[in-house]
């Protein structure tokens, strides 16, 4: 044990006021979750003890649990990166839960299927179709996990920059520059190991299993630690809107507005015009690099026809992968069981709507004050880069106001911690649960005993959890958010359409659902594995995609193919085997549809108890 | 898997066709007509930024039109929505409810 603390020994040059900051925030979040898992020790407890909380408890859980790495550092460094186009992550993350809101949460939650295995399982009577849905709580779940895990690496990195591991028992753990020689401070990979590690353990032994309270005090943490030293900052530097006046549109030589004061741009950094407007450097990387390739006579006319139409199609592949995404994501639909009543879990819905939307105005303007603030990180790569823009904005205070400016950076990368650490844990209860309850459970060994099942909870998160940790070491170059982007379009190709179709269209057969699930689905990964492969350098596409500006945008925001194709597939199929339609399919329909007090889900379940021994 | 299950007698008129089918078709209709109006917002922003670049890159007090809209104004939008959502559902549901419950009496 006293391994672990042999790097306080080196923890010379660290401010001690992020440390202690950090550190606070992981040891009251593992005490919180251990003191919370006496309470309640089976799933259902977790369930039912939801019941006895209000909608506003709930509702913060609920968004404490979707606040993630992404939403928390990903924005605000995404929107310093490429400005305009990036809105439309926090604007969609927020409202893709109206459209779940509008079609899904009402009849899943009648119809009482925890999960969407569950749910699969219960529309379709196959279990087969079960182990189907579990696979894609697994595909989602890993990609969902990198970023959380460059989000531990950033901080990481970013909390012990100065400490200088060169010399001593540990210098194996310097990170190295290009040419083998070893630099101050923390290395990315460390980092990631790190906290997986911890998080993992903390998982496998029986804490952080998604507790309400938990994720409820996580949400108000993460809320404070992002507005308080936006309003500080702004209240020191001038405000949003005199924040974005220090940038020039397009065809404007002054603002006739409110401006701030700002640094001179680094040459990395893209240009006022294509920062702060509609179809910049986000959207138009793709024709902006196959013009490159082109003689220089061509290129005008190349960007003229192709630019903007293209990045038309980019901005409206990215808003169906997040609004349909986030009505898909395993993790989140869970939580909606918690609710004693349907009345309740619409209130409950719309409140958290409120709780993320006035979160999501918040890392916006990091980007926009760190991009006038702090330009040089425009020059860093991987965890140096705008993602820990919101860690380290903060400092800047420090010049005029001593330990204000550690004390707000202290807040921040707490909620940083805040952010991975309860996404990170949720997914891999998920995941671990999945893989033990219904792939060690259901297809592996049957026969399996209670206590054999709990032991391999434990031996699937630490296997999990090292595979999260071995993908999260290898994305350091990648966006937080660009990342979290991926899983959403995996989600809105194949739970999505489950979901939607399943309940509106009472035509759907378990093969035509499975068909479209899998086909819709595998596509969007294999385009992730594609684009994340390609961008860290172990494929070089580098030439087909210069080659091919459309087909790079269409695979790296699949959804706008996947998700019809989807679709198609299930209508296609559906009717092709329309013989296999359940049976009790209006009863079926019946429960998901009708309105509670008519007492129809206790006649539909007693029903299959006499009739089918289930 | 076992044999399916007869539906229930149709004693009662909510186990029946027409019943189903109206509950279906209020509830989509209700669903449909907000994820509509949201739809045509959400999905209009982007033509507007492509056809009326100029205007859209308007200042309203610093911030350009379309960065007020997408980054503040729009959250409240879709919280208008989904208020009004929730208020017709619940309002659907109880009628439904009572109706049953008279045809019931």
């Amino acid at each position: 044990m006293s391994n672990l603390f042999l790097p306080l020994a080196f923890l010379g040059g660290v401010d001690p006021w992020i440390f202690a900051f950090s550190f606070v925030t992981v040891a009251v979040t593992i005490g919180m979750g251990f003191w919370s898992a006496t309470k309640s020790k089976t799933a259902s407890d977790f369930f039912v003890a939801g019941r006895s909380v209000s909608v506003g408890w709930n509702a913060s859980a609920i968004s404490g649990e979707y606040l993630s790495a992404a939403s928390f550092m990903g924005i605000a460094g995404m929107v310093m990166a490429s400005g305009y186009d990036v809105l439309w992550y926090p604007v969609c993350y927020a409202c893709g839960y109206l459209f779940l809101l509008l079609f899904i949460a009402g009849p899943l939650r009648r119809f009482g299927a925890y999960t969407i295995p569950d749910f699969a399982e219960g529309r379709y009577d196959s279990p087969l179709f079960r182990k189907i849905a579990v696979c894609f709580v697994l595909f989602i779940g890993f990609v969902y996990t990198m970023p959380q895990m460059k989000g531990a690496g950033t901080t990481l990195a970013y909390i012990f920059k100065s400490v200088n591991l060169r010399g001593g028992p540990l210098a194996f753990l310097a990170p190295h520059s290009a040419t083998g020689e070893a630099l101050a401070g923390f290395p990315y990979w460390a980092g990631v190991a790190l906290v997986g590690a911890v998080i993992t353990l903390n998982v496998a032994l029986g804490g952080m299993k998604g507790i309400t309270l938990v994720q409820a005090v996580q949400y108000w943490v993460k809320m404070f630690a992002i507005s308080v030293p936006v309003f500080v900052l702004m209240a020191v530097f001038g405000f949003y809107n005199g924040q974005l006046g220090a940038n020039m549109a397009s065809g404007e030589s002054s603002v006739p507005a409110p401006m701030a004061e700002r640094k001179p741009l680094v040459e990395k950094a893209p240009a006022d015009t294509a920062w702060i407007a509609p179809f910049g450097p986000l959207t138009t990387k793709a024709v902006k690099a196959a013009a490159a390739t082109l003689p220089a006579s061509e290129q005008k006319k190349f960007l003229d026809e192709h630019q903007k139409p293209y990045s038309l199609l980019y901005t409206y592949s990215l808003i169906i992968a997040l609004v349909c995404g986030t009505a898909g994501l395993p993790h989140i639909l869970v939580r909606f069981y918690t609710n004693p009543d349907g009345v309740a879990a619409k209130r409950t819905t719309m409140w958290v709507m409120i709780l993320i939307g006035v979160f999501y105005v918040f890392p916006p303007v990091f980007g926009a004050l760190g991009r006038n603030l702090m330009p040089e990180l425009y020059s860093g790569v991987g965890a140096k880069g705008t993602d820990k823009v919101v860690l380290e904005l903060p400092t800047l205070l420090g010049a005029k106001f001593g330990v204000l400016g550690s004390i707000l950076s202290g807040i921040t990368c707490a909620g940083a911690f805040a952010a991975f650490m309860s996404t990170f844990s949720g997914l891999l209860v998920s995941m671990t649960g999945a893989f033990a309850h219904d792939v060690y459970g259901r297809m592996l060994k049957p026969t399996a005993t209670p206590a054999e099942r709990l032991r391999m909870f434990k031996i699937a998160a630490v296997v999990i959890g090292a595979i999260a940790v071995l993908l999260g070491a290898q994305v350091e170059q990648l966006q937080i958010n660009f990342m979290v982007n991926q899983a959403f379009a995996i989600a809105a190709s194949s739970y999505f359409p489950l979901l939607f179709m399943s309940v509106w269209w009472r035509g759907m057969t378990m093969t035509g659902a499975a068909v479209g699930m899998l086909g819709g689905g595998l596509c969007a990964l294999a385009c992730t594995g594609t684009i994340i492969l390609g961008d860290i350098g172990k494929v070089d596409l580098a030439s087909f995609w210069a080659a091919h500006p459309l087909a790079r945008i269409l695979i790296e925001q699949p959804a706008i193919w996947t998700m019809p194709l989807a679709i198609f597939l299930m209508i296609a199929v559906s009717k092709a085997t329309a013989a296999s339609v359940p049976a009790d399919i209006r009863m079926k329909m019946l429960v998901l549809h009708a309105p509670e007090q008519l007492g129809l889900k206790q006649e539909y379940i007693q029903e299959h108890a006499a009739g089918t021994g289930h | 898997m076992s044999a399916p299950i007869p539906p229930p007698s149709p004693s009662d008129e909510i186990h029946s066709e027409p019943f189903l089918r109206s509950l279906m078709r209020r509830q989509l209709c209700l669903s449909v007509s907000c994820a509509a109006t949201f739809l045509v917002v959400l999905l209009g922003l982007p033509l507007l930024n492509y056809f009326f670049p100029a205007f859209m890159a308007t200042r309203v007090a610093g911030f350009t039109l379309t960065w007020l809209i997408l980054g503040v104004l729009f959250f409240p939008f879709v919280w208008v929505i989904s208020f009004f959502f929730i208020k017709r559902s619940i309002a659907l549901e109880d009628e439904e409810v009572k109706s049953v419950n008279q045809n019931r009496r």
